[in-house]
C-alpha cells in the first residue's frame, strides 16, 4: 500500500483516533522491522560470529600468509596481504548481503510468509524493505569492522584512513544485496534459482573482480566484467583507502558513484516488488 | 444510530478478466459480529483483504472508520486485527516474542506491549507455553497465537479469515468461545466461513457470497426463515433410484431438491412428510428431520452446495 497521506480533519472520532495511531509507524515503520530483524538474528547468532571472526582469520592465514609466500614481490609497490585484504574484506561484506538477501526473502513471501504479517499491520512494504537494510548494513559494519581490526593487527593497514575502508566494504556489499534483492523478491517458485545466483553471480564476481590478482592481469575482452562488478569497485576503492593505491580521482569518484547507483536502483525495484507483491 | 465501521459500495477487485469481487455493498455497525459466508473461491478472501487495507480496490467506494484504506492504509490497519487464512506467525521467534515484536509495529510502547502480550497468552490458553517455538504449537494453539497476536493492538475490528479452517471439533469450541467473549466485550468481528454452523454461533448477521456477489443478506434465523422451511426431511432411496422417487414425491412438502446420494424435502413439519412418503408405498433406505441450515439456504440460492 502507499504511504500517501492526505492532511485533512476527519470529522469522526474513530478517524481521527486511527490517524493519530498512525502516526508512528509511518514514521518508525522501518525501524521496528530493523528491531524485528535483530532480534530474529537470536536463531542464527553462531553462525554470524563465526562468519565475522572465523573467516577472516582462516582468509588472512590461508591467502595472506599462504599464497603470499608464492608472490614475495608483492603486486603493484604492496605486500599479497595489503593488495588482497581490501578485496577480502569486500567479498566478506557480499556474502553477508548475499545470505540476507536471498533466501531470507523468499521465506518471508513464500515458506513463513511473515511478510504479509507485517503488512497487517500499519508497516508498509517499502519499510519492510528499509528495515531489512538496516539491519543488514547494521551487520554488515558490524562484520566488516571486525575484519579491518584483524586486517590491521595483520600489519596490512597503513593509510591513517585505513577505517574508512569499512565503509568502502558495506558499501559494496549493500549495493550487491540491493541487486539480487531486487531479483529475489520477484521469485515466486523456487527452481534452484539460489544456487544459479551463487554459482553464476557471486562466485564469478568473486573470483573476476580483481580481488586475487589485478583486473589488468585478465585478457582484455575479460576486463569489463569487472569494469561493472561492484566488488571490483567497491576493491579498488577499499585499496585506495588502506595502502593509498595510486588512481586518478575520477576513477575512484567512478567506484563511489558505482556503489551508490547500483545501491539507490536496487532498493528502489525491491521496494517496488514488495508493494506489487503484497497488494494482491 | 452509530456510523458505520466499515462502508462498502459497488467495491470491486478484478485481476485480469477475472472478476474476484463484483461489485458488492455491505456496512458493518460497530459492535456487530458480521459474517462472509459463501464456497472457496467466492471472493470472501479477497474482500477481507480490502477491508483490511492491503489490497487496492478496482473500483467502487471503501470506507473504513470513516477513511479510505487507499489514502489511509497504515492509519486503518492500526486500527484492525487480523487473523488470516493461512498462519503467518513467525517462526523464528518464540511464542511470547512474535506478540512483543508485532506489538512493535504499531509503534507501542515496550512495557504496554509486555503487559498486553502476557494477559492476551493468558486469554489464548497459551501462558504455559510462552518460551515454545512456534513449530512445536498444535494447529488449535497456532490460530489461538495468532488470534492474541491480532489483539495486541486492541483493534477496533478483528478480521478472521476462515479461523477454524482445519482444526478439530475440540479446537473449534474453544475459539468460538474466544471470539465469543471478544464479541461481548464490544469488539467488531468480521469473518469469512464456509462453515454454516460457524456462521450461525457467531454472526449477528451475514451475507452469504457466491461469484463475488452478495445472494443475501440478514441474520442466520432471517436467512432459513426466508429461503428455507423451518424442517428439512432427508431421504435417500439408494443413488440410482433417487430420481425416480423424486419424480414420485412430487406435491410432497414445500419444495423438493434432488442430490445425487438423497432427496431433501423442505416443509414446516418433516415427520408428517414422511409419513405421506410411507404412505405412497414409498420406503426410503435411511430417513432424518432436522431443523433448516444456512447450508440450505446456499443451496436454494446457488443451486450448489457450501463445500464441494
Amino acid at each position: 500500500m502507499t504511504s500517501t497521506h492526505t492532511p485533512r480533519t476527519p470529522d469522526r472520532e474513530d478517524a481521527r483516533r486511527a490517524l493519530a495511531a498512525g502516526s508512528a509507524p509511518r514514521r518508525f515503520g522501518s525501524w521496528y522491522i530493523a528491531e524485528h530483524r535483530i532480534r530474529a538474528m537470536k536463531g542464527y547468532a553462531g553462525d554470524a560470529i563465526f562468519q565475522s571472526f572465523g573467516n577472516p582469520l582462516i582468509y588472512l592465514f590461508a591467502l595472506g600468509v599462504g599464497l603470499a609466500s608464492l608472490v614475495p614481490q608483492g603486486v603493484g609497490g604492496v605486500s599479497y596481504l595489503q593488495f588482497v585484504a581490501p578485496a577480502l574484506m569486500a567479498s566478506a561484506a557480499m556474502t553477508v548481503t548475499a545470505n540476507e538477501t536471498s533466501y531470507p526473502i523468499l521465506l518471508g513471501f513464500k515458506w513463513n510468509p511473515i511478510f504479509f504479517g507485517m503488512n497487517a499491520s500499519p508497516i508498509t512494504g517499502a519499510q519492510i524493505v528499509n528495515g531489512m537494510f538496516i539491519h543488514i548494513a547494521l551487520r554488515t559494519v558490524v562484520t566488516v569492522a571486525i575484519y579491518c581490526g584483524i586486517i590491521a593487527l595483520f600489519g596490512a593497514i597503513t593509510s591513517p584512513l585505513g577505517w574508512l575502508a569499512i565503509f568502502a566494504a558495506a558499501a559494496t556489499g549493500l549495493a550487491i544485496g540491493a541487486a539480487i534483492s531486487s531479483y529475489t523478491s520477484t521469485i515466486t517458485e523456487d527452481k534452484g534459482q539460489m544456487a544459479m545466483l551463487q554459482r553464476f553471480g557471486i562466485t564469478p564476481l568473486f573470483l573476476f573482480s580483481g580481488t586475487f590478482f589485478p583486473l589488468e592481469q585478465l585478457p582484455p575482452f575479460l576486463q569489463p566484467i569487472g569494469w561493472i562488478s561492484p566488488l571490483w569497485h567497491g576493491t579498488e576503492l577499499g585499496r585506495v583507502l588502506t595502502y593509498g593505491m595510486d588512481e586518478p580521482a575520477w576513477l575512484t569518484a567512478t567506484h563511489v558513484g558505482h556503489l551508490v547507483v547500483l545501491f539507490a536502483v536496487g532498493l528502489w525495484a525491491t521496494r517496488r516488488h514488495f508493494t506489487r507483491r503484497l497488494d494482491k | 444510530m452509530p456510523a458505520p465501521v466499515i462502508t462498502a459500495q459497488k467495491l470491486t477487485k478484478k485481476y485480469g478478466d477475472f472478476t474476484a469481487v463484483d461489485g458488492i455493498d455491505f456496512e458493518v455497525a460497530p459492535g456487530e459480529s458480521f459474517g462472509l459466508l459463501g464456497p472457496n473461491g467466492a471472493g470472501k478472501s479477497t474482500t477481507m483483504r480490502m477491508v483490511g487495507a492491503v489490497s487496492t480496490r478496482t473500483s467502487g467506494d471503501l470506507q473504513i472508520l470513516g477513511l479510505d484504506p487507499n489514502d489511509h492504509g497504515p492509519d486503518i490497519r492500526s486500527q484492525l486485527g487480523v487473523v488470516p487464512q493461512q498462519d503467518n506467525l513467525d517462526q523464528e521467534l518464540r511464542v511470547r516474542d512474535n506478540l512483543l515484536v508485532y506489538g512493535r509495529y504499531f509503534g507501542l510502547p515496550r512495557s504496554v506491549i509486555a503487559e498486553r502480550a502476557d494477559a492476551l497468552l493468558e486469554f489464548a490458553q497459551l501462558a504455559d507455553r510462552t518460551k515454545a517455538k512456534v513449530d512445536d504449537l498444535s494447529g488449535g494453539m497456532k490460530r489461538r497465537l495468532t488470534i492474541a497476536r491480532a489483539l495486541i493492538n486492541e483493534p477496533r475490528i478483528l478480521l478472521l479469515d476462515e479461523p477454524t479452517t482445519g482444526l478439530d471439533p475440540q479446537a473449534r469450541h474453544i475459539l468460538w468461545d474466544r471470539l465469543f467473549r471478544l464479541k461481548e466485550q464490544g469488539t467488531t468481528l468480521v469473518l469469512t466461513t464456509h462453515y454454516m454452523d460457524e456462521a450461525e454461533q457467531l454472526c449477528d448477521r451475514l451475507v452469504v457470497v457466491d461469484k463475488g456477489r452478495i445472494m443475501a443478506e440478514g441474520s442466520p434465523a432471517a436467512l432459513i426463515r426466508e429461503y428455507s422451511s423451518k424442517e428439512v426431511l432427508e431421504v435417500r432411496f439408494g443413488s440410482d433410484k433417487n430420481a425416480e422417487a423424486a419424480e414420485k414425491l412430487k406435491g410432497i412438502g414445500e419444495r423438493l431438491e434432488v442430490l445425487p446420494d438423497r432427496i431433501l424435502v423442505y416443509s414446516a413439519n418433516g415427520e408428517a412428510e414422511l409419513e405421506r412418503i410411507t404412505h405412497l408405498g414409498l420406503e426410503p433406505i435411511t430417513s432424518l428431520v432436522r431443523r433448516s441450515s444456512l447450508e440450505d439456504v446456499f443451496l436454494r440460492l446457488t443451486g450448489r452446495s457450501l463445500i464441494e
